[in-house]
This record gives structure tokens, C-alpha cells and sequence, in this order.
């Protein structure tokens, strides 16, 4: 695999198969956490690193299970392992920046039920990437979802101004932005090639 | 946003005086998972682009719900609470190991469709929350009944969301024409964005009737 290769894959996991957009990945905390511009930016980066982390756990417990030949343990492992991958993180966190621990708050935790993590581990099995590959798939699709968590706080801190009919408010119109972001985010298919 | 911390502690407040019967209804329609409680939603958003592909999915969740509720709430009195949510979490794994299993067995033509959605019914939070509220809470028949009535209502909506964008998105419903033959397939609804668009819709056409209902309630 080549570097041109590996920029493809990581264009096509941050823009064309968005994680949020096109996957429906990370719904949770793409509506939870996206009514302010700077916590979703620090959930962004936060999910960034426990997805590098995730995908290098997936690939040493494929190589582990694909030798004692138990595959079809995969998926409790990816579970408990990222679940305590995130209480490692947040350990670390605490320490290191107290300030960021609290302002990510019960976010972090929450992290572990975030289904992009999961789903870093499930695609990147699913399509045979090697270490290298998996780690800048999970590079992308964490990009990606930055990318898409703050472009809709962006929209969201706009739209406190605005008048919404009641019915509208809430959900439905998160929705509806974020269909419309969707439908946006199809104008790159076609760079970095289909995976 | 502040929709799901209110409406989990409604429900929280709301079980203590009710009955299995109870929580069967309001599962179904006034704390519909996915147009009320707006939970659950990733990894099925994703497969509710025809009928069957919701049908499925939607099977998978509820029966992977109704039997962890059942083995957690029998466990509620075993499981220490400090780690009752890895115990939660693997329980679930391994439900969802098993009907991933089984659909491969019997619908691999489905399995492929669904890929690797099926193993994500894992980190459903719907799940999570119902058995976090209910199932390690109560006895055996209420979270039987809880989680039965909440699957139904997941069903419900996502089926609706499914056959919806089938039939706008390729002018058929579970592999059937329903639409004249010049009938244009809106694109819009096969791509994710048609997703976001139904839900919403759905979502609003829901809020409205469920206003009509309780002033029609309140004038009886």
C-alpha cells in the first residue's frame, strides 16, 4: 500500500463515506453534543484518539483470535476492550488536563456507546486493512466526524436566532439539518476512489 | 438539546405505580423509542432504506432486547453494581452474537445487506437504556413486557421509515411495485440525506398527532 493509496482511504473516510453523514454513525452524541462550537470540537478530538486506539486494539485482537481460532469471539473483545480503552483515557485525561476532563464531562464515559468507535473495529475487519490502513481509516473517520460535529454546531449556534414553528423544535429540525448537510457532503463522491 | 435526559426521568418516575401491561402500551406509542425518545437511531438509520431491510433490523433489535431483559432482570439480585455495566454490555454481545449467527445461517442474502450493521445492535443506547431503567430494576414479567412493547415500538417506527423511503425511493414495498410504472424513484430518498428527511418528517407528523390526541383527551 502506497502513500497515494493511503491518502485515498483517508479522504474517502473523512468526506464521501462520512461516518455521521453517510453511515449514520455517532448519531448520539452528533445531537447531543452539537449545540456549542467548542465542546464539539473537544468531543471531536477526544473521539478521534479513542478510535486510533480502538483500531489498533481490533487489529491485535484479530491477530490474537485468528491464532487460537476463535473469531467468533471478535466482537465481546472489541466491546470490552475499547470499554476500557475509554476508562484508560479518561484516566489519563483527568490526570494530565483537569480543565478538558471537565469540560467533556459525562461525554467521555459515554464515549464507549458511541457506535463509530464499534464500527472503526467492524469495517476495518470486514475489509482486511492492515495496520497502517487501519490506522488512517480511523484517522479519516474521525476527521469526518469532527468535521461534521462542528459544522453543525456552527449551524445550531446560528439557529438560536432564528424562529422555528413549535411542532419543528428539537429533534426534527436537527434532522432536517442534518439531511440537508447529508445531501451537501454527496458533491465530493467520487475523490479518493470507492471503498 | 435536553430531550432524552427529561424523557428518561419521566420514565423513571413514571414506572413505579405501573403495571406490565402498562409498559407494554407505552413502549408502542408515548415513549416510542425512535420518534419520542429519539434513541437508538445509528446503526438503523443506515438500513431503513427498503421494508425489509427495517423489518429485519428491527427484529434483531427487539429479540436481542427481550432476552437480555429477561436474563439481566433474573440476574438483577447476582450483579454487583459497580460493574453492572460490562456485565450489562456483555450479556447484550452475546445476544447479538447469536442472531448474527442465525441470520447468517438461515438470510445470508440479508446478512450481506445488513453487513456490519448487525454486530452494532451492541451500542444501540436504546437497549442500554432499557435495561439500565428497567430490566436490572424490576421483576422478570414487568421487563419482559417493558422490553416487548419497546422493541414493538422500535419496529413501528423504523418499518414506517423503511417503507416509506422504499416507496418514494424505488416505487416498491417489500420487493413489490405499489407505484405506477411512470412513476419517477425520487433519488433523494435512496441516498442517507432521504433518512434524515423522513425521520424528521415522521418525527413532526408524530408530535402533531400525539397533541390532537391529548386535547381530545383532556375535552373527554
Amino acid at each position: 500500500m502506497n502513500e497515494a493509496e493511503l491518502w485515498a482511504l483517508f479522504l474517502n473516510a473523512t468526506l464521501v463515506n462520512n461516518f455521521v453523514l453517510a453511515y449514520f454513525l455517532g448519531i448520539c452524541p452528533f445531537l447531543g453534543v452539537s449545540a456549542q462550537l467548542q465542546s464539539a470540537s473537544r468531543m471531536g478530538l477526544a473521539v478521534t484518539f479513542v478510535m486510533l486506539v480502538a483500531s489498533l486494539c481490533a487489529w491485535a485482537i484479530n491477530r490474537l483470535l485468528g491464532m487460537i481460532g476463535a473469531e467468533y469471539l471478535a466482537l465481546i473483545s472489541y466491546i470490552v476492550v475499547i470499554a476500557s480503552a475509554v476508562q484508560l483515557v479518561e484516566m489519563f485525561v483527568r490526570k494530565t488536563s483537569p480543565a478538558l476532563f471537565k469540560s467533556l464531562g459525562i461525554f467521555l464515559p459515554l464515549i464507549t456507546t458511541n457506535c463509530a468507535i464499534l464500527a472503526v473495529a467492524l469495517f476495518q475487519t470486514r475489509r482486511d486493512y492492515g495496520l497502517a490502513e487501519g490506522l488512517v481509516f480511523a484517522l479519516g473517520a474521525g476527521v469526518g466526524f469532527t468535521l461534521a460535529l462542528v459544522l453543525m454546531a456552527g449551524i445550531r449556534e446560528r439557529l438560536r436566532l432564528v424562529d422555528v414553528p413549535d411542532p419543528v423544535k428539537g429533534v426534527a429540525v436537527t434532522l432536517v439539518l442534518a439531511g440537508i448537510l447529508s445531501l451537501a457532503f454527496t458533491g465530493f463522491a467520487g475523490i479518493g476512489g470507492t471503498a | 438539546m435536553n430531550w432524552p435526559e427529561v424523557e428518561v426521568a419521566d420514565a423513571i418516575t413514571s414506572t413505579e405505580t405501573e403495571n406490565g401491561a402498562q409498559r407494554l402500551r407505552a413502549g408502542l406509542w408515548r415513549e416510542n423509542p425512535i420518534l419520542v425518545q429519539a434513541l437508538g437511531m445509528c446503526p438503523v438509520l443506515a438500513v431503513s432504506n427498503t421494508a425489509v431491510n427495517a423489518l429485519t433490523m428491527s427484529l434483531a433489535t427487539a429479540s436481542v432486547l427481550l432476552a437480555s431483559a429477561i436474563v439481566i432482570s433474573s440476574l438483577r439480585g447476582i450483579i454487583p453494581p459497580q460493574v453492572r455495566l460490562a456485565c450489562f454490555v456483555l450479556i447484550i454481545a452475546t445476544f447479538v452474537t447469536l442472531t448474527d449467527m442465525l441470520i447468517e445461517a438461515f438470510a445470508l442474502e440479508l446478512h450481506r445487506a445488513l453487513g456490519a450493521f448487525l454486530s452494532l445492535i451492541v451500542v444501540n443506547c436504546m437497549i442500554l437504556s432499557r435495561i439500565e431503567i428497567m430490566a436490572s430494576r424490576q421483576p422478570v414479567s414487568v421487563a419482559a413486557l417493558d422490553a416487548l412493547g419497546t422493541g414493538a415500538g422500535f419496529a413501528l417506527g423504523l418499518v414506517t421509515l423503511g417503507s416509506l423511503r422504499e416507496v418514494l425511493g424505488f416505487g416498491t414495498l417489500f420487493g413489490n411495485r405499489v407505484m405506477p410504472e411512470q412513476f419517477e424513484p425520487w433519488q433523494v430518498m435512496q441516498m442517507p440525506g432521504g433518512g434524515f428527511f423522513t425521520l424528521a418528517m415522521l418525527v413532526i407528523a408524530f408530535t402533531l398527532l400525539d397533541r390532537r390526541f391529548s386535547r381530545r383527551e383532556l375535552r373527554a
